[in-house]
């Protein structure tokens, strides 16, 4: 082996020396992301599987705050790591301090928030653990007799879907992807254990210096926790056309969304963007206007309940998914759904 | 300055179909490219090169031979060495395996600056530009949307949800690129001749002697258990023609079955 390459030597473990479900429980200034939400619900039916505990671990500068609602969404125990040095996310800090916390408490599985940050912090992990990481997960499954995580994932584009395990190594770590799972309900009575870990952080430990945090000032889409998402294609042939669909997502009480070509052609901005690059969604009720529906797209908002789309081509393969397909010039048919929505007395959008 | 771009040839992912009889993946036909967020990997390199006269971009490839391919693109936009990391015994490695191979080829390579882009379309994964900035002891800045050099020191944009960091780092450095940072600039055609005319270095195992322990699918810590295609859904509710009519009933139904 090179020396000079920074890999641990492989030491060969014993998989029973490793128990519990851990969820790292990623915040933003001092609370948790609404993702940490889904993990726990996931997290807390793996660690029933295998019978063990779900342990919620959190780092920052100042978070304990945050175990209870942890707690109350079904962790058992709440690892609390703080230090001012994990204020804001740095790869070399975060990696360090859960690194050692993992060397300590040998969990057998980690969820991870497929996030901008769970994505940057979940491979460097990986790596100094030697252990398997499993990207953007859509679906997990214990197998009990084996003890093993299942892991299900879009590969292709969303083309092909493939299971992986990782059998001998331990944890088994898997980022999952924000959007797909429900997230877990809150449960007030619920009682759990808070563990203070001190972190050894120097701050020569960290390389990279944030100098800056800039938060998008302008209102945030939510379209992750939307109910009712209004989205226009490429179809809509101009920038112009997403007035319309403003105006649809209003009366609907909705959300407003995009498909990538919209984005690229400069009709409205990126945080519009459903889809694989962009944000993965499961509304009750998804309208896809003037869109094709590529692959990509589709692994963004398949998991919808209801997908209504609109488009004049009956060929177009949203069609094939879509639970109502409407046939038809969107510039036609919105005004009248819209209508419907105006003269329905039920509709609190009125 | 010295660069280095770690760059994948992938298939074009948007051109991939599902074969609806049996319901595989058709990858016959289906044109490799490079991976498209590496072009911006390539691109940054160049850029960087420009502000430092002088410097060089290397591309690093793990591949099949044919990957040479991917390369001579690269090197016909101007990048000024190519090597390919190829050995059978390298086949089937996962990420953990991946960084280990590529990593190894890099500590034997100088470098300031080691470009990746964030993420392939073939795996999705965005896990092989950390994993090399860990197997090199390396500070990793991932999701970057802008570069400022003072120096040895980067200053640079990391997009995220909800807004961005500004993130100061010294060089040397890891960085994986997002298609924000730039527009890849075309190959010229004089840059395009000289591509075939310039030799691609070939490294294997033979030359990198990485223990078998570190690469391959045998020693992989994740093995893919099973693909698939996903299911296809039951057909929902044709309306061809809508009307007024029409969409009054399907705005009933919607309502009927609590989606509105
Ligand atoms: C690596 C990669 C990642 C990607 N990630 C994403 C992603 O996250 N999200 C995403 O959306 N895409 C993504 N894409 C792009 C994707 O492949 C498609 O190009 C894109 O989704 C197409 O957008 P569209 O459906 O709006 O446009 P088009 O495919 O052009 O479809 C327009 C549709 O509108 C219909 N239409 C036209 N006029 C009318 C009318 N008057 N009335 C009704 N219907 C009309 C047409 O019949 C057509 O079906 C990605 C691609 C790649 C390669
Ligand atoms: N086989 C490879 N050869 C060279 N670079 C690679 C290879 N695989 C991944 N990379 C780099 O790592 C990035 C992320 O890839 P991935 O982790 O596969 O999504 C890519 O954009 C490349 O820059």
């Amino acid at each position: 082996m090179n020396t000079k390459l920074n890999i641990h030597e492989l030491v060969p473990i014993d998989v029973n020396d490793y128990k519990d479900v851990w969820v790292l429980a990623e915040q933003r200034a001092g609370v948790i992301m609404p993702n940490v939400l889904e993990l726990l619900n996931e997290g807390r039916k793996l660690a029933d599987d295998l019978e063990v505990d779900l342990v919620a671990v959190i780092a920052g500068g100042s978070v304990k705050s945050q175990s209870e609602t942890l707690i109350h969404h079904g962790a058992d125990k709440v690892i609390v790591i703080e230090s001012p040095l994990l204020e804001e996310y740095t790869t070399d800090a975060y990696t360090k301090v859960l690194y050692d916390a993992i060397l300590k408490y040998k969990p057998e599985i980690i969820l991870i928030g497929a996030t901008a940050i769970g994505r940057d912090l979940g491979p460097r992990l990986a790596s100094r653990l030697n252990t398997g990481l499993t990207a953007d997960c859509t679906k997990l499954e214990i197998d009990k007799e084996k003890r093993q995580i299942r892991q299900t994932r879009p590969a292709f584009g969303g083309n092909l879907m493939a299971t992986i395990i990782t059998p001998d190594n331990r944890p088994q770590m898997s980022t999952v992807r924000p959007g797909v799972f429900l997230k877990a309900l809150e449960k007030p009575e619920r009682t759990g254990e808070v563990i203070m870990e001190k972190p050894e952080l120097k701050a020569s430990d960290i390389r990279t210096t944030v100098k800056q945090v800039v938060k998008h000032t302008k209102k945030i889409v939510d379209l992750p926790s939307a109910q009712i998402i209004v989205s226009g294609g490429r179809g809509l042939g101009n920038a112009e056309g997403f007035k319309l669909i403003e105006e649809f997502a209003e009366v609907a009480g909705g959300v407003v969304g995009a498909s990538r070509a919209a984005v690229d052609s400069g009709w409205i901005s990126q945080d519009h963007q459903v889809g694989q690059t962009g944000t993965s969604v499961r509304p009750t009720i998804y309208f896809a206007c003037g869109i094709s529906g590529a692959i990509q797209h589709l692994a963004g908002m398949q998991e919808s309940d209801c997908i209504v789309a609109i488009n004049k081509n009956a060929d177009a393969p949203i069609m094939r998914i879509a639970d109502y397909a409407v046939v038809g010039d969107l510039y036609k048919l919105i005004p009248m759904f819209i209508e419907e929505f105006k003269k329905d007395p039920d509709n609190k959008n009125n | 300055m010295k660069i280095i771009v770690c760059v994948k040839q992938v298939p074009d992912t948007s051109e991939v179909r599902i074969d609806p009889k049996t319901n595989t993946l058709i990858r016959e036909g289906v044109p490799s490219i490079i991976n498209p967020d590496d072009m911006n990997a390539i691109e940054a390199a160049l850029a960087m090169k420009d502000a430092n006269p002088g410097s060089e971009v290397t591309l690093v490839c793990m591949g099949p031979p044919q990957a040479d391919v991917a390369l001579r693109e690269g090197l016909a936009m101007g990048c000024d060495k190519a090597i390919l990391i190829t050995d059978r015994v390298f086949g089937g490695s996962d990420t953990w395996a991946t960084s280990n191979i590529i990593a190894s080829a890099l500590v034997e390579m100088e470098y300031d600056v080691i470009f990746c882009g964030r993420q392939a379309i073939d795996g999705d994964t965005a896990q092989v530009g950390p994993q090399i900035a860990e197997c090199l002891d390396l500070p990793q800045v991932s999701y970057v949307a802008d570069i400022k050099q003072n120096g040895d020191t980067l200053t640079v944009q990391r997009n995220l949800e909800d807004g961005y960091q500004i993130i100061e780092v010294k060089m040397p450095c890891l960085l994986t690129c997002i298609k924000e940072l730039n527009e890849p600039r075309y190959p010229s055609m004089g840059g395009i001749m000289d591509a075939y005319q310039q030799e691609v270095e070939h490294w294997t195992n033979e030359k990198l002697q990485i223990d078998a322990s570190l690469i391959g699918l045998k020693s992989s810590p994740t093995k893919v258990n099973r693909t698939f295609t996903p299911p296809a859904k039951e057909p929902g509710i044709l309306v061809p023609d809508a009307d007024v009519e029409e969409i009054a009933k399907v705005y009933k139904d919607l309502k009927s079955k609590h989606y509105l």
